[in-house]
């Protein structure tokens, strides 16, 4: 304790700033003057646009899908584990329900049992929601394009913001991937669909072809299905 | 019949020829094995007298084709307790009606074999308890790998199995169950498989896998793709977990079987080298996610293993280019030699080794002497060998219940027979077991890589033959037929080709170990609790990619 007398707490209206002046030191008060007080100006306010605001939050805080496909997926955990740690980058909780997940990255093969299933799990993801189609076999079926059971693309079943190729990318590749789509969702950007030709309908709305036909003892008209033109696909 | 021949005593052609009798109707000369030609209605009577006279215990693979004038299923023998001992039983079928008798009551593995055969190309089986597509969606027109396929038809997919599991109608009020679907997309399924279990309370009363969500047509790759080059890049992608060598090692000794292709020593010691470090590195992986499926360990034990799969995955990138699809091998050979500087890539890979026991140990404490596991797997999901046998089970799995049986010891290729190594067997048949089996592997693979290395050190320089002389276009000849395997990492991983005089293979089959290890499931969960039938299925450690192809 100093033999200074106390600061006076009665008779006045001012703030009692003595103690933190002191602890303060003389000279200017630099605990404020960040690099960000910086580059905010004089006031300690920011004015955005609230939707530039959302976007910005958006992107610095994706919720992962925990979707595991095919081969790329295994370069996929590599990204999220000790190493490449893809949570540096704002990006790192896989979340093993789609109701809980913006983004799904799409690690592999979409085969004709799996695109039906892919399309209701995409389904499930709450809006907005984004892709990465991660590996060749997202872009056109890469090395098994010519398979008959193959679909040639992610992209004909879900639009995908980003494409990430290589088979399969680098786990270094598919960072930058996120980091892109975290770029575009900043900049407010959406990818618009290309290609979309499958899509999950009630069988009894399918054209009655010959197939059709076929199957229709099988199969109820209420019941979803997804059909495969593979002579139209790319 | 005499029984002497049980076991694994030798069988000649001869005492083969007496037990089959008049029943074989015609003789056949495959590269690994005499085939017998028998008719589609005698097939089980042949097969259980292989089985229990001759001592042949072990369906190893069954594939089926179609020639222009008949169908083919043709069963591939062998025995546990001596691989290299095989025969081939052939069983033509008409083209107009192909009905063969199944053999299912004889090998239980036979069942999924025969719905894939009859998915693929089809074959119908008599006598067979469930004969329904397993790969292919129920409603698919067309046998893909028949000859008159037609690949550009439209196909109609239904989502009506994927309703809602707790919708009112998947309870049976009278016996008090309830059907659960599990995956294709769920965290503990490693993949994409369907698992339709049917709960009474918190007992598994039955559990059916149902698989093909990553069926990709891999027979159909290979069978439009040239001996030489234009295969190797796909076993990469079966079984992708970084063991991509060790499948690349299987077509590659198949091809050079079939084409009667001598590999170079000196390439011999790299294929082992390099093979065995894929072997730690898949093995880790199976370690991690078994401890997240098991104790949801996300954090310690899952990014260990990832961190240990960085160093092998660092080193086999030094040498092959890659980190996972490693496209290294070549037939008569591998690619290219060892990095320069050799010194250092040596020094790196002993330095792995040497972190290797006090990682183990780590491994060892977090894992295995965890009450927790330990409560989690012993005594859970057991596998009688005997059980095993009968699907065909291979690898750590069935040498988690006690069934000795390695091929790089059995049936050895490579450098294997030089190196002093062990063959690790568990009798505790649980999940456990298979654990400790996988852990104290890698640790023998460390020892092979670890002798490999010094062999490599020693090899004089002017004798590093990294590839023998293959011709740029390799036509093996017309109708010769080869079926054989090696040790990968889930266990014997077989490839099946016949020849037809171009420079593409007629049929190209492939023998998952995952597939057969897989179909066991329903032995090892059922009556157990749910909880482990996950435990079982994280043991079994399957990759997708190798059970659908």
């Amino acid at each position: 304790m100093s033999n200074e007398p106390r600061q006076k707490t009665y008779e006045t209206a001012a703030p009692s700033t003595d103690t933190r002046d002191a602890r303060m030191g003389e000279g200017m008060d630099d605990r404020f003057n960040s690099k960000l007080r910086e580059a905010f100006g004089a006031s300690p306010f920011i004015l955005t646009k609230f939707d530039e605001f959302m976007n910005w939050v958006r992107g610095s805080s994706m919720f992962m899908l925990q979707f595991g496909i095919a081969c790329c997926s295994i370069e996929m955990i590599h990204t999220y584990a000790i190493k490449h740690d893809l949570d540096r980058f704002g990006a790192g909780v896989p979340r093993a329900s789609p109701r809980q997940a913006d983004v799904i990255i799409v690690p592999g093969t979409i085969v004709s049992k799996f695109g039906p299933r892919m399309k209701r799990v995409y389904d499930q993801m709450p809006e907005p929601k984004f892709v990465v189609g991660m590996g060749s076999c997202t872009i056109s079926g890469g090395p098994f394009q010519e398979g008959y059971n193959v679909v040639k693309g992610a992209e004909e079943i879900i639009p995908v913001d980003i494409h990430v190729p290589g088979c399969p990318p680098r786990p270094e590749a598919l960072v930058y991937g996120v980091a892109k789509l975290q770029e575009r969702i900043k900049n407010g950007e959406s990818s618009p669909v290309v290609v979309k030709p499958y899509e999950l309908e009630e069988f009894g709305d399918l054209p009655r072809d010959e197939l059709v036909q076929q199957l229709a003892d099988r199969i109820d008209e209420e019941d979803l299905v997804m059909r495969y033109n593979w002579a139209d696909s790319p | 019949m005499s029984t002497g021949l049980e076991n694994g005593l030798e069988v000649s052609e001869d005492d083969l020829e007496t037990l089959i009798g008049d029943r074989a109707l015609d003789r056949e000369d495959h590269v690994n094995a005499p085939g017998f030609v028998v008719r589609p209605d005698q097939v089980q009577e042949v097969l259980t007298d292989l089985r229990d006279e001759a001592g042949f215990d072990h369906l190893s693979c069954l594939t089926a084709q179609q020639y222009e004038n008949r169908y083919e299923s043709i069963y591939h023998l062998k025995k546990y307790a001596d691989p290299t001992q095989e025969v081939s039983v052939v069983v033509p079928t008409a083209v107009d009606e192909p009905v063969s008798q199944s053999a299912a009551p004889v090998f239980r593995t036979a069942d999924w074999h025969e719905r894939e055969a009859y998915d693929l190309v089809g074959i119908e089986y008599d006598d067979h308890p469930d004969l329904r597509r397993i790969l292919l969606p129920d409603t698919w027109q067309g046998h893909p790998l028949s000859l008159e396929y037609d690949q550009e038809q439209p196909q109609v997919v239904t989502l009506s199995e994927h309703e809602n599991p707790v919708q009112p109608d998947h309870h049976d009020t009278e016996s008090d169950t309830m059907f659960l679907n599990i995956g294709p997309h769920h965290p503990a399924t490693h993949g994409v498989l369907h698992v339709k279990a049917v709960l009474d309370g918190e007992t598994v009363v039955d559990v059916d896998p149902d698989i093909g969500y990553l069926h990709r047509c891999e027979e159909q790759m290979c069978q439009s793709g040239t001996y030489r080059h234009q295969i190797m890049p796909y076993p990469d992608r079966w079984d992708y977990v970084s063991a991509g060598l060790l499948n690349e090692w299987a077509y590659a000794r198949a091809a050079e079987d079939l084409a009667d292709i001598e590999v170079p020593e000196y390439a011999q010691v790299i294929r082992t080298m390099s093979a065995e470090l894929c072997r730690i590195a898949a093995h880790m992986l199976a370690l991690g996610t078994f401890a997240l499926d098991v104790f949801g360990d996300f954090t310690a034990v899952f990014q260990y293993a990832f961190r240990d799969r960085e160093v092998v995955q660092d080193i086999l990138e030094d040498l092959t280019g890659q980190r996972l699809m490693f496209n290294y091998f070549r037939l008569g050979g591998v690619a290219w030699d060892l990095p320069e500087p050799r010194e250092e890539f040596f020094e790196k890979t002993r330095e792995f080794l040497d972190d290797l026991p006090a990682k183990a140990e780590e491994y060892h404490n977090l894992i295995t002497a965890n009450e927790i596991f330990q409560v989690r797997c012993v005594d859970t999901g057991i596998l009688e060998p005997e059980v095993a046998k009968q699907y065909g089970c291979t690898g750590p799995v069935a040498r988690g219940s006690g069934v000795d049986y390695d091929l790089r010891r059995d049936d050895p290729y490579g450098y294997y027979p030089e190196l002093e190594w062990n063959v690790v067997t568990e009798d505790g048949m649980d999940n456990y077991s298979r654990v400790l089996v996988r852990m104290q592997e890698v640790k023998e693979s460390a020892k092979i890589i670890e002798q490999c290395i010094d062999v490599l050190e020693e090899w004089p320089e002017d004798d590093r033959e990294i590839q023998a002389n293959v011709p740029r276009t390799l036509k093996p000849d017309a109708d010769t037929e080869v079926y054989r395997a090696v040790e990968a990492a889930k266990g014997e991983l077989g490839i099946y080709m016949r020849a037809d005089g171009t420079d593409t293979p007629a049929r190209f089959k492939i023998r998952s170990p995952c597939f057969h290890n897989l179909s066991t499931l329903a032995e090892m969960a059922q009556g157990e609790y749910i909880p482990d039938l996950i435990a079982s299925l994280g043991s079994l450690d399957i990759v997708l990619g190798e059970v659908d192809r």
